[in-house]
């Protein structure tokens, strides 16, 4: 089984790689890429990014990756993480970019001035461990519990317009999609990367995933 | 509120080795990073943040191939700082593993290297590390200070705060320079002024010698993570006692 991480130089790749290597009990193939024909040609695609939406998409279509990656969207089980999950949108506020389209829904910033309900301000990024709230069964649950902490860094959130793309939801102070996905494609706004235990059990629950929901 | 506050102990490095000071009498090699990593990892550490304090240029490019180890065992975030002068040194460490990167002096000398260094890899990744001291008997005014706490800036460090988060910084370290080493506690009205006066997570840094200490920076404090080093280092405390104590104290942590 080849899995392709996709290579645009945005991000902590080397961790993506690594966490992946370290569930890989399965013998799989586990390379970094930015060469369409490998990617489209790879069993497995994860899509990560990190930094601002605008440069991503710029260095996406700057290696000319596009169509790579919308090509496997729809043929192959498909794990975007972080910038990688809101690249998939239409839109972002962030740089007023467009996505790559594949789902329904925007991109938009937290507001800044958040309170919670005991009034303790909230920071923008929302950086740290949150509970991730399971709002649907999805095969990539198997061994999280419902509400697991997961690590979050970001000021920009998916918001999307078909509330069945959600599979999961975090709070800041009010609930917001972090876990989207459609058929074969699933797509999380913290990093699984980073996420210690529940990170690694989402990822090798992917290697073994047939992208069937 | 459901985002847990962080525990982050912090590590000292030097020539590739983490190393532990003894009452500011030199240094004590203290072991493996990635073993000593590992540890804080498996208690439960939030975080990690790496410092590299290095005197020697040449020994440099150690930190490199220590963050590399890390990153390739340890998956939580990875911070690292000292010795960060340039974007390009920013991108060999991001490129090494580590997931932020902490800017100190080099943020008062060359205020442009947050700006550029947050355009280039994101705001996520930018940390300023603020190094202050109480100017003012009343503990109500406190000045930035650099190369170790040695030189004095001039530059308030509230406004200072505000400013590398106009800059583009995704966090502020925040030390104490008072209570550095003291473990008397976090300078709370600092830590509060600069957490209240910002958008962006504030660490507080500097002081903790028990876990109380630790609940305070929080509740009194404003901080939305703490940073320790010799309380873990000499196991006088896991860090899951440390978040232990906190849970107990009514803060939400993950544990």
């Amino acid at each position: 089984m080849k899995v392709a991480v996709i290579d645009y130089g945005m991000g902590n790749l080397h961790s993506v790689l690594k966490s992946i290597e370290a569930v890989n009990e399965v013998g799989a193939d586990i390379f970094l890429s930015r060469d369409p024909d490998a990617i489209v040609k790879a069993d497995k695609v994860v899509f990560p990014g990190q930094g601002a939406m605008p440069d991503c998409m710029r260095e996406l279509n700057g290696y000319g990756l596009g169509d790579a990656v919308r090509e496997a969207t729809r043929t192959k089980p498909f794990f975007g993480i972080c910038v990688g999950a809101q690249l998939l949108f239409e839109h972002s506020e962030e740089g007023d970019t467009p996505g790559l389209g594949l789902f329904a829904g925007n991109v938009v910033r937290f507001q800044s001035g958040l309170v919670d309900a005991h009034g303790e301000r909230l920071k923008v990024p929302h950086m740290g461990w949150n509970r991730v709230f399971q709002t649907r069964p999805h095969p990539l649950f198997a061994g999280i519990e419902d509400g697991e902490r997961f690590y979050f860094v970001h000021s920009y959130r998916f918001a999307p317009a078909d509330p069945s793309l959600t599979l999961a939801e975090s709070e800041y102070p009010d609930r917001f999609a972090c876990i989207v996905g459609r058929d074969n494609v699933f797509a999380t706004q913290f990093h699984t990367e980073k996420s210690h235990l529940a990170g690694l059990q989402m990822m090798k629950n992917f290697l073994a995933w047939d992208g069937a929901v | 509120m459901a985002l847990a506050k962080r525990i982050i102990p912090c590590l000292d490095v030097t020539a590739g080795r983490v190393v532990k000071g003894v009452n500011f009498e030199g240094l004590r090699d203290a072991g493996d990073p990635v073993d000593i990593a590992r540890r804080y990892n498996d208690e439960g550490a939030d975080e990690l943040t790496f410092l590299d304090i290095t005197a020697s240029s040449d020994d440099r490019d150690l930190i490199l191939s220590v963050i590399e180890s890390v990153a390739s065992q340890v998956f939580i975030p990875l911070t690292v700082g000292g010795g960060v002068r340039k974007v390009d040194d920013i991108r060999r460490l991001l490129n090494a593993g580590a997931d932020k990167v902490s800017i100190n002096t080099a943020a008062v000398s060359n205020p442009q290297l947050v700006k550029d260094a947050a355009d280039r890899f994101g705001s996520q990744c930018i940390v300023v590390a603020i190094d202050a001291k109480a100017v003012t008997p009343e503990n109500d005014r406190w000045e930035i200070f650099t190369h170790g706490g040695r030189k004095p800036t001039g530059l308030d460090a509230v406004e200072w705060a505000k400013k590398m988060q106009e800059l583009g910084a995704g966090e502020i370290l925040l030390t104490s320079m008072d209570r550095d080493g003291t473990k008397i506690g976090f300078n709370l009205p600092l830590t509060r002024a600069v957490s209240d006066a910002v958008d962006i997570p504030v660490i507080a840094s500097g002081g903790v010698g028990k876990l109380q200490h630790l609940v305070d920076g929080v509740k009194e404090g404003h901080a939305d993570a703490v940073l320790a080093a010799s309380i873990f280092h000499f196991g006088e405390h896991t860090v899951r006692e440390a978040k232990e104590a906190m849970r107990a104290a009514g803060i939400e942590v993950r544990l």
